[in-house]
């Protein structure tokens, strides 16, 4: 068996894979990193980008469909007609731009991709299949970025109409009718979408609300939208079997069949800590997840953990940062984790981003909103629904959330979560000067509205 | 007529607590505007509080001997006019025009950072204190990994941004204050910055006598091991009959057998005025306990040693003992003794070197008992011992009286029975 040494062995070439290994190349550290399919992960192949590609497709063609009818504009068009299997290859264009730009990056930063399945050996070695052979990896130290997966419905196991959120992306027509089972936001994204392009969907959520993690305020604008998309949305229902052309689920009332062509389960994503004889270290466990100390340090010496293997939130880019982090850290810096906020989008239709605590979560703070139907750019994209809201602390005026439900707010995040990274108050944000007209506004008045000298409401 | 408060004045100099250490007034009596109520003592100068009404004292606030904190009730007085809480207690100190500032006044928005005396100490009345262990520190990611690199624990520092946010120039403040140079990269960071105590009351008063008697006194310390089996087993003896009186220590069989042994060796319970050079020899068998209070050392006295039994021994030191805790002790509790007994307890440690009550001539440290093998002359056997540390003036007892004193208290506590029998042990 061919051998291979190195300082620093990434397995899994995802967000925080790929971002750990780059850095540790940056820093001059002898790289490895092992990964069976394309780099970028689920991230890039089959998660974030290929489903933004896919809402953004799905919108054109809505405000397409929408210009062909009686529109504010004054526009006429005929009525648009879509070949899905061409959109597919348009984003799966833009999945291969964006992977072999990681490899690229890679490769710059001399990093080597070993191509196959990982297999633990132990804590310093790993053997990898490549198609040239198996090779054993004796590393320093070993970074685990496997990531996450679908997780399946037994009842409703994946194939054939059944659909994982991978196989919905893939889509190479719009089914006439889709059932979603989960209201998350992963099932959200992708269920608006399709109702966009003309399928007629259903979501069903065992919860007693969409986005349950929210709170009623935030989801109501986004409920109102799947309202007026003709989207059906059974809260309080459980999804039984997949059979004679329907989702047979049961509600409060009993039980129904809600006919479907196709079924989409997208009821959250499960850790891959296994299937690689990760199980030979004993690694100590935090339920599903691989406990973590804030250095990304798992219970064994020179074993770290990134990612989605290590808990909530199951983010690409808290997986980025605890893949810098750690780079620096095998290369001596003294770093841990510190990070005040992780912000987190749902490109639902209207977007939420929520950076920080919600307002049920913070105590002795007070809640600020101001709406879009404040703001003159909103108006001038067709758009007045949803809101910006701050949670302050009611003393010093701290900020200690801040939320956004409303279209297009997800470029928001970044202010959202710099002004928790850099402990902005209330005043410092209401007196940056927000360029006009732009949806941003809202933030600055949102924030002078907190201490009570709102202007444009 | 009205009921003020008349409290401890601000008596300058940082001073924050005082010693009570005369009334000229109690309850019921009449006084003028400028009579002096009391005198209390600081460690600089004794300072005398007068009365700022004419009227009749109602209650006091504090005993005699008692640490009080400036600012707390010193009287209360019924007068002619509006009752007030707070009186005006600086003006009495200070005969300013101005009030003097109160302790927790306000300073200045944004004070100098490099006025403050520490970066953990930070003066009172900051707008925002060091937060607490577990509490994430307000702070940018720039300030926040500068910090981290210097090894600087942020939750140490003082934010002088809004929210008490950590800036910079807060950094910049710790950095000028602080050692300079870069630490070592490693997972523990270093901690910066002292923290100044000020040795004030009753701290200050036990340094000063504790260096008056080390510079004055030479000591010279005996060490010496006894088997206290048979005291042990009196004492058990003894408690499993004691009915309702107090429990025994060792330590009423200790003052017992210090009373019996200064009967032998009358130089041990004396005074030694160095100045006057005049040994003064005691009949009476006064013994200080030194006892820990929250405050520091204090030394009760356990008066009349000599006439008291085990049991009546034992009731009253508990009694002067919780009475130094709570700050009841009155004066005459707290002076007056001819010889001094201390005692760490289970803390005891195997050997000390006590240091002499001045101007007393002999102290006696009493370490931990344990359970130590000993040679009966056939076998080891399990025997319970304890070490005796005795502290002799060298200028007036030589070192073969300081012996014989020693070896017969050790005499009658590997005896006990020899403590309790009239005739000479």
């Amino acid at each position: 068996m061919k051998r291979e040494t190195c300082k620093v062995l990434v397995i899994g070439a995802g967000p925080g894979g790929y971002v750990c290994a780059i850095r540790a190349g940056q820093l001059g550290l002898d790289t490895i990193v092992i990964e069976e399919g394309r780099p970028g992960g689920t991230c890039l192949n089959v998660g974030c980008i290929p489903s933004k590609a896919l809402i953004h497709a799905a919108e054109e063609f809505h405000v397409a469909t929408g210009l062909s009818g009686e529109n504010p504009f004054g526009i006429t068009t005929s009525a648009p007609q879509i070949d899905l299997a061409r959109t597919v290859a348009w984003k799966d264009g833009i999945v291969a731009r964006l992977t072999g730009g990681v490899a690229g990056l890679m490769k710059k930063a001399k990093v080597r991709h070993l191509a196959g399945r990982a297999r633990v050996v132990d804590g310093k070695t790993v053997d990898v299949d490549t198609p040239e052979g198996p090779v054993r990896v004796s590393a320093e130290s070993i970074v685990i970025a496997t990531g996450s997966r679908p997780t399946e419905v037994p009842a409703l196991p994946f194939g054939g109409d059944i659909l994982s959120s991978t196989d919905a992306l893939d889509l190479t027509s719009v089914p006439e009718r889709l059932a979603v089972v989960g209201g998350g936001y992963i099932g959200l994204e992708i269920g608006t979408a399709m109702a966009k392009l003309g399928a007629r969907v259903t979501v069903v959520e065992a919860a007693g609300r969409i986005l349950p993690q929210y709170d009623a305020e935030l989801t109501r604008p986004v409920s109102k939208r799947l309202e007026s998309l003709g989207v059906t949305v059974l809260t309080g229902t459980r999804a039984e079997k997949f059979a004679d052309g329907g989702l047979h689920v049961t509600t409060g009332e009993g039980a129904e069949i809600v006919p479907a062509d196709k079924v989409l389960v997208a009821v959250g994503r499960a850790p891959v800590t296994a299937g690689f004889d990760l199980e030979e270290l004993g690694l100590t466990m935090t339920g599903p997840f691989l406990a973590v100390d804030a250095q990304c340090r798992t219970s064994m010496r020179g074993v770290f953990a990134i990612g989605d293997v290590t808990g909530d939130p199951m983010l690409a880019h808290r997986a980025m940062a605890q893949g810098a982090m750690v780079a620096e850290i095998l290369a001596g810096t003294d770093l841990s984790w510190d990070k005040r906020a992780i912000p987190a989008v749902c490109f639902t239709d209207p977007e939420i981003v929520t950076v920080g605590k919600l307002p049920s979560e913070a105590e002795g703070c007070e809640v600020a909103l101001f709406p879009f139907a404040g703001n003159g750019r909103a108006l001038t994209l067709g758009r007045d629904d949803g809101f910006v809201r701050v949670v302050h602390d009611r003393e010093t005026g701290l900020v200690q959330g801040i939320q956004a439900v409303g279209p297009g707010c997800s470029e928001m995040a970044g202010e959202f979560a710099l002004a928790l990274e850099m402990a902005a108050t209330l005043t410092d944000i209401a007196d940056t000067i927000h360029a006009h007209p732009t949806l941003g506004e809202t933030v600055q008045e949102v924030a002078m509205k907190g201490l009570g000298r709102a202007l444009h409401i | 007529m009205g009921i003020s408060t008349i409290r401890i004045p601000d008596v300058g100099e940082g001073v924050a607590q005082v010693e009570l250490s005369e009334w000229f007034v109690k309850p019921g009596d009449a006084v003028r505007e400028d009579d002096i109520l009391a005198s209390v003592m600081t460690d600089k100068a004794t300072v005398e509080i007068p009365s700022l009404y004419t009227g009749t004292i109602v209650s006091l606030g504090a005993e005699l001997g008692e640490v009080v904190a400036v600012g707390s009730m010193l009287v209360t007085i019924e007068h002619a006019g509006e009752g007030a809480t707070e009186a005006p207690a600086a003006e009495t100190a200070e005969d300013t025009a101005e009030p003097a500032p109160a302790a927790d006044a306000t300073p200045a928005p944004a004070p100098k950072l490099s006025a403050a005396p520490s970066v953990a100490a930070a003066p009172a009345g900051d707008a925002r204190a060091p937060r607490a262990a577990g509490e994430a520190p307000l702070a940018s990611p720039a300030v926040r990994r500068r910090a981290r690199e210097a090894g600087i624990d942020l939750r140490q520092v003082r934010g002088t941004g809004r929210a008490g946010r950590i800036i910079q120039a807060d950094l910049d403040a710790v950095f000028a204050r602080g050692p300079g140079d870069a630490p070592a990269p490693s997972g523990r960071s270093r901690r910066t910055g002292t923290e100044d105590i000020r040795v004030i009351g009753l701290r200050r008063k036990i340094a000063d006598r504790m260096s008056l008697a080390n510079a004055r006194i030479p000591h010279i310390t005996v060490i010496e091991e006894i088997d206290v089996t048979a005291l042990e087993d009196l004492r058990a003896a003894m408690n499993a009959e004691r009915g309702d009186r107090a429990k025994l220590t060792m330590l009423p069989f200790v003052t017992a057998a210090l009373s019996r042994a200064v009967a032998r060796h009358p130089e041990m319970n004396a005074h030694f005025d160095d100045d006057a050079g005049i040994v003064t020899r005691h009949a009476a068998v006064h013994i200080g306990i030194a006892t820990m209070t929250d405050n520091g050392l204090i030394v009760p006295v356990l008066r009349h040693a000599e006439a008291l039994g085990p049991h009546a021994t034992a009731t009253e030191i508990g009694r002067l003992a919780e009475a130094a805790r709570n700050g009841s002790a009155k004066r005459e509790e707290l002076s007056g003794s001819t010889i001094t007994i201390t005692s760490l307890g289970p803390l005891g440690a195997i050997a000390t070197t006590p240091i002499i009550n001045h101007p007393e001539v002999a102290i006696l440290g009493i370490n931990k008992m344990a359970v130590r093998p000993q040679w009966d002359g056939q076998q080891f056997v399990p025997r319970k011992m304890m070490n005796i540390s005795a502290s002799f003036d060298h200028r007036v007892i030589d070192g073969w009286d300081a012996a014989s004193f020693v070896a017969l208290v050790k005499r009658l506590l590997e005896n006990p029975a020899l403590i309790f029998m009239e005739s000479e042990a």
